[in-house]
């Protein structure tokens, strides 16, 4: 054999891969398994960094940058920290707000009390804001649901917000809807405001980036600890998690929606003489609407996401009685609050899409009642349902049904839920219970034993290995370096677990996308269909998916495999329709011109061309299945999560403790990212598709 | 009268170090040995200047340094180097403010892709530049319906732009350009994103909007033909540097360098040529039944002269007799040889 071809064997990439299979295999085999070895495991030298964060979040707090605070009560200036008193600030402000809609909607006392004294406040007891009946309140939900998008939106509004109110949850609702009011126009304006920042400044968006990407593959477990050591547990805790949570995607909307703006219109924008705020207001922020709004609607998914987890810093709403439900494994009242948050999140969805592609009119010649009919009708409905309502006092004598109904006078199928399990559960339980047994003694316990068995040389050489054969020396070094950080702590044994189990929930999802996305893409009206399907499964808050799966195979992992798989579907299903659909035309007529069956086109043409962009699924895929695995802990399981759970009863530490895995968790997450990332880019360059 | 524009050795060189390279060359610029340094050479020593009521227009192929020299002159890129004064004024020593007033009194442009404002009605994107300027609502919106009646757009005022063809989009694009009534009018390729037969059309309503209007223009095209027809002079760009700068008769009778000449050769020449370009000397023996004007375009008076079979009178602006034509010179440009 001549040496030309000795060399392309060597470079290409099989034979490399092959190589590297080979020397871990080996390595995984030769490298004893004693605690002293450092190819086994390396010394956790990094054990000191969640104190050390916790230090400096206690100092930052009590001690740094003194103040002298006016004690009204002691008459006397006291010193306080600066950034105490800022954190207070903020903690404060949020609350006032929150209570302020929240009493607004609920009605209350404690607005008006800011305002006067108490002891006034307890002579008078007719001061006190009434609360929207929830009739009104639904007949609102209509007719801001018929002017954004016609009578059938408009009727979706309005039955959700009954049915809300029969089955007794409009009291949480209302106190999930004004967290959900208050915590996304502050998301709003921070996104807005950072991407506006990072458009126009190159440096800065090369800082953003990193950050974000953090930001958004950290599970927001980890971000509970140090809010509740910053600012407190309350209403305002879980939104100051959710402006961390949902402020990201706002951010890079703005980015995205700004830089698809056509450097001409920029131009003339310029050549009309525009200044830099005329610029800014008049051309960039009103052209680049429309990517603006569908951030802003990414940021109330988000907040309904969160509500479960804001619930664990005290937020009140919906998501505090599942998680009490979830707690007393309850399945019906969990799942009568779960559906209740996915009629929020159905009904915002899809009142703030409508109102981003709805077009403005700005000439039609309209009288002053004309202009503002809507809000005449409005204002008028709101005030007729409020004095049935309070007519309606007289005829009922203990509970007004026409103004609120209490969670326990509603309308409940939490029995029949129930019920239906026990059914299930009597009826299957041997089936589940062998199905269960069967995978976790024979696939996920042997899986979970072999990455807890392999020594961190072979890990290591792998993951370089890969990178460097994808990405180069550079890539190999960064998933190396990031890598490196979590075996120099003390967790990286958990660190294995989380993996295994992401493994297991990326191949099965990926493979459950790509078969179903195939399938359905075969004809436009499936792809369509697919394709609304998962925008609907995407409203659903994570946390939904885990109510069926721990009643059918209780708290195992396999509960929170089949809801991380379940979950992470999604993604991996819409890139591969997407994938699919991007093939061009003129392949398929030229590969129908030569004769190909329906399967090989599907193998020939469709996955090949396919494919990079399938793999950009299967990267959302890992951050999805991680966020689950992680959120599993809210169940019960023995990786990270658990430990990032388990954090919020740590005192001394806990702070750092959720930090630092929350970063591992997303360390693990960008590491897959920067090598599948750079293999579709390439990919896609080979193939002429960018 | 000094010109409206005056360009002086502008060069626009992107690339990190452009100024140091550019000094230490000393004004030589080599583009192969700039683009070894990471350089890339956009415009390299252009002087012309622009006469008040004349059209200019600069031609070339794509990354020929048209547009960008264009956008150095409407200062939305900086120049490297170079003098650029509007006016007699620098507008590279301008500060932004004065730059802002300048677009707002004295610079109207044309966009190739229109770049019309997407959440805007066709009205409200003509008032835009004056309401940017200050200008009231009701004057603004009362100036944009006379400048929709000029582009011949009455009965769209209330369109976006998405419901109206490419060619309507560049006549709501001409309108804006033309609202704050400046003196100066940009043209960067705005009939290049139209049909054939609709740039025509643009074509003829753009030379009746000039014969009305007598704006001092700069037009970029990379479409020959198109500069032929419009201009009043014509500039060819290639790699940068002006090969040529001329009248678009002597462009195509005299080519200065060989890339020139590429262009000229398949030009007909009946379609560009005027009467003085081949016309003799005063013939007494010239039949005295009619004149033709020496400004005439060769084809359009083609017909009148071969069936006259005679030489005929040329005579100028002025009726004064100036020389002669012979229907066999005609013969010559129409047929060759």
């Amino acid at each position: 054999m001549d040496k030309n071809y000795l060399d392309t064997v060597r470079n290409s990439k099989p034979t490399q891969f092959g190589i590297l299979l080979v020397l871990f295999f080996a390595l995984y085999h030769l490298v004893p398994h004693n605690d002293g070895n450092y190819f086994w495991r390396l010394p956790s030298l990094l054990k000191g960094i969640p104190l050390a964060i916790n230090n400096v979040i206690f100092s930052a707090l009590y001690d740094w940058f003194p103040l002298k605070v006016w004690d009204p009560i002691f008459e006397m200036y006291e010193e306080k920290a600066a950034f105490r008193e800022f954190t207070k600030a903020v903690s404060q402000g949020l609350l006032f707000l929150i209570t302020f809609v929240r009493e607004l909607l609920l009605g209350g006392d404690k607005i008006i009390d800011v305002f006067v004294s108490d002891a006034w406040l307890k002579e008078n007891d007719w001061l006190s804001w009434p609360a929207l009946p929830w009739t009104a309140g639904a007949v609102g939900a209509f007719i801001l649901g018929y002017q954004l998008n016609g009578f059938r939106l408009g009727l979706l509004g309005g039955i959700g917000a009954v049915y809300i109110a029969i089955f007794g949850n409009w009291v949480p609702s209302i106190q999930t809807l004004s967290f959900v009011l208050i915590t996304t126009p502050i998301c709003f304006v921070l996104g807005l405001s950072f991407g506006i920042w990072g458009y126009l400044d190159k440096k800065v968006e090369t800082a953003l980036q990193p950050v974000l990407n953090v930001m958004q593959t950290m599970p927001q477990f980890a971000y509970l600890v140090p809010i509740i050591a910053l600012f407190g547990l309350g209403d305002h805790a879980g939104s100051i998690a959710t402006i961390i949570i949902a402020t990201p995607p706002m951010i890079r909307n703005t980015i995205l929606g700004l830089k698809r703006i056509s450097p001409e219109v920029v131009e003339a924008g310029l050549m009309s003489g525009c200044t830099k705020s005329q610029l800014l207001f008049k051309v960039l922020i009103p052209t680049a609407r429309r990517d603006i709004l569908n951030g802003v609607n990414t940021v109330i998914m988000q907040c309904l996401a969160m509500v479960v987890i804001a619930s664990f810093v005290g937020a009140k709403g919906l998501g505090l009685n599942l998680k009490i439900a979830l707690n007393s494994l309850k399945i019906g009242k969990a799942a009568e609050a779960g559906l209740c948050i996915v009629i929020i999140a159905v009904i915002l969805d899809r009142f703030t899409k409508a109102w981003a592609n709805k077009p403005v009119d700005y000439f039609e010649n309209l009288t002053l009642f004309q202009r503002h009919r809507s809000l005449v009708i409005f204002a008028t409905a709101i005030l007729v349902f409020s004095i049935i309502a309070f007519i309606a006092n007289g005829y009922f004598d203990k509970i007004n049904y026409l103004y609120i109904i209490p969670i326990e006078k509603g309308l409940t199928i939490a029995h029949y839920i129930d019920a239906g399990v026990d059914w299930v559960w009597d009826t299957f339980f041997y089936t589940l219970n062998t199905f269960n047994k069967f995978l976790l003694t024979q696939v996920l316990g042997p899986m979970k034993k072999a990455y807890l068995g392999m020594p961190v040389i072979s890990t290591f050489t792998l993951a370089m290995g890969v990178a460097y054969i994808v990405g180069g020396l550079r890539t190999g070094l960064i998933v190396g370096g990031m890598l490196l950080f979590i075996a120099l702590s003390e967790y990286w044994d958990r660190a294995l677990i989380t993996m295994y189990m992401a493994t297991f929930a990326v191949l099965m999802a990926s493979l459950n996308g790509i078969i179903v996305g195939s399938i359905f893409s075969q004809t436009e009206r499936g792809s369509r269909f697919i394709l609304s399907v998962c925008d609907f499964f995407e409203t659903f808050p994570s946390f939904v998916y885990l109510i069926p799966v721990i009643f059918l195979f209780n708290i195992t992992d396999t509960s929170v495999l089949i809801a991380a798989i379940i979950y992470a579907t999604v993604p991996a299903t819409r890139y591969t329709v997407w994938g699919l659909k991007s093939v061009p035309l003129s392949l398929h007529e030229a590969g129908t011109m030569s004769g190909v069956s329906r399967m090989q086109r599907w193998t020939n043409i469709e996955i090949p061309i396919a494919f990079p962009t399938i793999m950009l699924g299967v990267n959302q895929t890992v951050v999805f299945s991680l966020q689950m695995v992680i959120l599993g802990a809210l169940i019960g399981t023995e990786d990270l999560g658990q430990i990032i759970f388990g954090a919020l009863s740590r005192t001394k530490d806990g702070a750092g403790v959720a930090l630092t895995l929350g970063v591992f968790v997303s360390l693990i997450a960008i590491s897959v990212d920067v090598i599948v990332r750079k293999w579709a880019e390439d990919r896609k360059k080979a193939l002429g598709l960018l | 009268m000094s010109p409206t524009i005056s360009c002086t050795s502008v060069y626009k060189i992107f690339g990190d170090n452009a100024q140091k390279l550019l000094s230490e060359n000393k004004g030589k610029v080599d583009a192969a040995k700039f683009q070894e340094a990471g350089c890339i050479v956009g415009v390299n020593d252009a002087s012309f200047d622009v006469n008040k009521g004349e059209m200019l227009v600069v031609m070339g192929l794509s990354g020929s340094g048209k547009s960008t020299l264009l956008r150095c002159i409407s200062r939305l890129t900086e120049a490297t180097a170079g003098k650029i004064l509007v006016d007699g004024e620098d507008i590279c020593l301008m500060n932004n403010k004065q730059l802002i007033d300048l677009r707002r009194e004295k610079m109207g442009m044309v966009f190739q892709n229109f770049a019309l404002l997407p959440h805007k009605t066709v009205l409200e994107n003509i008032a835009f530049p004056l309401q940017v300027k200050g200008v009231t609502t009701d004057n603004s919106i009362q100036k944009a319906l006379e400048m929709v009646e000029l582009v011949g757009l009455k009965g769209r005022e209330n369109y976006f732009p998405r419901e109206l063809s490419g060619g309507q989009q560049q006549r709501v694009g001409i309108a804006r350009s033309l609202a704050v009534e400046p003196d100066i009018w940009f043209l960067d390729e705005p009939f290049s994103a139209l049909d054939p037969l609709i740039r025509k059309e643009m074509q003829d309503e753009f030379l009746r909007l000039q014969s009305v209007l007598n704006k001092t223009i700069m037009f970029v095209t990379h479409d020959f033909d198109e500069a032929l027809r419009l201009a009043d002079r014509i500039a060819i760009m290639k790699d940068g540097i002006i090969e040529q700068l001329d009248k678009p008769d002597n462009i195509v009778l005299n080519p200065a360098t060989d890339y020139v000449k590429r262009f000229t050769e398949d030009v007909p020449r009946e379609k560009v040529l005027k009467i003085e370009s081949i016309m003799d000397g005063v013939d007494p023996n010239a039949s005295s039944d009619f004149a033709i004007s020496k400004n005439e375009i060769i084809e359009t008076v083609a017909e009148k002269i071969l069936n006259s079979k005679e030489i005929i009178k040329v005579t100028d602006e002025n009726s004064n007799i100036v020389g002669s034509i012979n229907p066999s010179k005609v013969i010559k440009v129409l047929f060759g040889g």
